[in-house]
């Protein structure tokens, strides 16, 4: 009869991480920004099938990694806000409730399934001038192990996160306008993938605008982004 | 709490780790599109459920007089604003017509209650199913969705909680005003240029047959929209005609290609006084009997 191995937790947990961080690695990335009228989420994505989505009125959530377990958090997301909202109001449906969920459900995963979930995700939510207790817009990042951040003016996922985040680092600027902020992201996603420019069809763009009435999320379309990218 | 996963032997957490978070509705086992259905399979506790109510024994407020008709932009909805309990007024400004997304409205008749109630999990469940699938329903799958909706409450429906609604929507594939009436039983019927329900809708209908044309303008419909409700008001007492006093109006939306638009009360008043003037010169029908 054979004895298991032992293996320290410490090297379980390890493996774990390096798995996740290689699947999630493989995939591109996807960069949120504030702007002067809302979040602008960017996925470079030349697929049909999509890595942001809209949660509730005024939020949005980004997935990169592996496209069935993030869809997934997204619809299990949606369920979410969808009874809250049907249970109290409308108003009662915050990001950092959802963002926590998400954090404790991933992590869960990660310290119980042998194999983690191969995703990070992005929890945007738009402020509301109008709304009191609303008006600030909040991004909360949710990673494979279920660690929860939050951020403010712009948050990175996925692969070559750190040259990403140094460009826009040295770039951002707060309450520019929609055109800017566009072509600030464009460039940083073109820096992920080998440095050539992301054209506008293999763009994948979502804005939460404030001035919205009720659901403030909208996809744009690749003749918008053309007009506002100029290519 | 289960999490719904990729594999349900691997893609799990445990059951009461997380009781809040399983509670609020996260990591529920069902995987479908449907809100209705989730309410059902996942929170039975939250799910509108009046079965075990009657409505005569209750009391509880009722409608109404709904209608809708086609005109030559689209289709219109409206209804009148009072809810009773008898013979007792129970409210003068319900609100009967509803939007329940950019391009379908949904029009209640029956026991309170239940029928905002259904009103409100029908909005729901189209921006559910749209977010969820990132596309929405076809006009006709709404409709649909409707009377599975309005067949689920049969067994209160047979307790006297009837709930019968009109929809309505503008369907942007055929490019043109639909609209749907249903029965108790869920049944579905399309109607081809108007339909009015309630206990004042046969007089609507009625006021409707003789004015009703497809190719009317806005103006023109908004002038049918009113004088079949304050004619169904003139004969039926459970519904409510506009009161110039507190200023309560009907509520009346219009569904266009470019979408939804309620009409203003200055609109619905101009619209009132020039067909009351008319009666009062003795041209319109019956203002002098």
């Amino acid at each position: 009869m054979s004895m298991p191995f032992y293996v320290s937790p410490e090297q379980v947990m390890q493996d774990k991480a390096e798995y996740a961080r290689k699947g999630i690695g493989r995939g591109k990335s996807s960069i949120t920004l504030e702007f002067a009228d809302g979040i602008l989420l960017m996925a470079e994505n030349p697929s049909s099938l999509s890595k942001i989505g809209e949660i509730y009125d005024r939020i949005a959530f980004a997935g990169v990694g592996k496209f069935s377990e993030f869809d997934q958090l997204r619809k299990i997301g949606v369920r979410y806000a969808d009874m809250k909202g049907y249970q109290y109001s409308r108003d009662d449906v915050r990001g950092r409730a959802l963002a926590n969920a998400y954090s404790q459900a991933i992590g869960d995963v990660f310290t119980r399934e042998l194999k983690p979930l191969e995703v990070e995700v992005i929890v945007a939510e738009v402020g509301d001038p109008g709304l009191v207790g609303h008006e600030e817009s909040e991004i909360y990042r949710v990673a494979f192990d279920g660690s929860i951040s939050d951020h403010s003016g712009y948050c990175v996922l996925g692969g070559s996160e750190e040259e990403l985040l140094g460009h826009l680092q040295s770039n951002y600027s707060e309450n520019s306008p929609l055109g800017e902020a566009l072509r600030l992201g464009h460039s940083a996603l073109g820096r992920a993938s080998d440095g050539s420019a992301v054209s506008p069809d293999q763009l994948e763009v979502c804005v939460l605008e404030k001035a919205r009435i009720g659901r403030k999320f909208r996809r744009l379309n690749t003749d918008e982004l053309r007009q506002h990218l100029g290519g | 709490m289960r999490f719904p996963g990729l594999d349900s032997g691997t893609f799990r957490a445990s059951r009461g780790s997380g009781a809040a978070v399983a509670g609020s509705g996260f990591g529920s086992g069902y995987q479908g599109s449907s809100f209705s259905e989730l309410l059902q399979v996942e929170f039975p506790h939250l799910a509108p459920d009046f079965r075990h109510a009657s409505g005569e024994a209750l009391s509880v407020p009722h409608g109404t007089t709904v209608l809708a008709f086609k005109y030559a932009e689209g289709v219109i909805v409206a209804g009148d604003r009072l809810a009773t309990e008898g013979l007792r007024v129970a409210s003068r400004d319900v609100q009967k017509v509803y939007a329940t997304d950019d391009h379908s409205m949904i029009a209640i008749a029956g026991a309170a209650g239940p029928a905002i109630e259904m009103a409100r999990v029908m909005r729901i469940e189209l921006e559910h199913y749209e977010k969820i699938e990132g596309l929405g329903l076809e006009l006709d799958g709404k409709a649909n969705k409707l009377s599975q909706m309005i067949r689920a409450n049969m067994p209160a429906a047979m307790q006297g909680l009837v709930v019968v609604p009109l929809f309505a929507g503008y369907d942007l594939r055929r490019k043109q005003g639909r609209m749907w009436k249903f029965d108790v039983t869920g049944g579905r019927y399309e109607e081809a240029e108007f339909e009015a329900t309630g206990s004042g809708g046969l007089y609507a209908r009625e006021s409707l047959k003789k004015s009703h044309h497809s190719r009317a303008s806005r103006q023109e419909a908004l002038e049918m929209a009113v004088q079949a409700l304050t004619d169904a008001a003139d004969e039926d007492r459970g519904t409510g005609g506009i009161d110039m006093l507190r200023g309560i109006f009907p509520t009346v939306l219009l569904c266009s290609e470019p979408g939804i638009a309620q009409a203003r009360e200055s609109e619905l008043r101009e619209v009132y006084e020039s067909i009351m003037a008319r009666r009062a010169r003795g041209n319109g029908a019956g203002a002098r009997s």
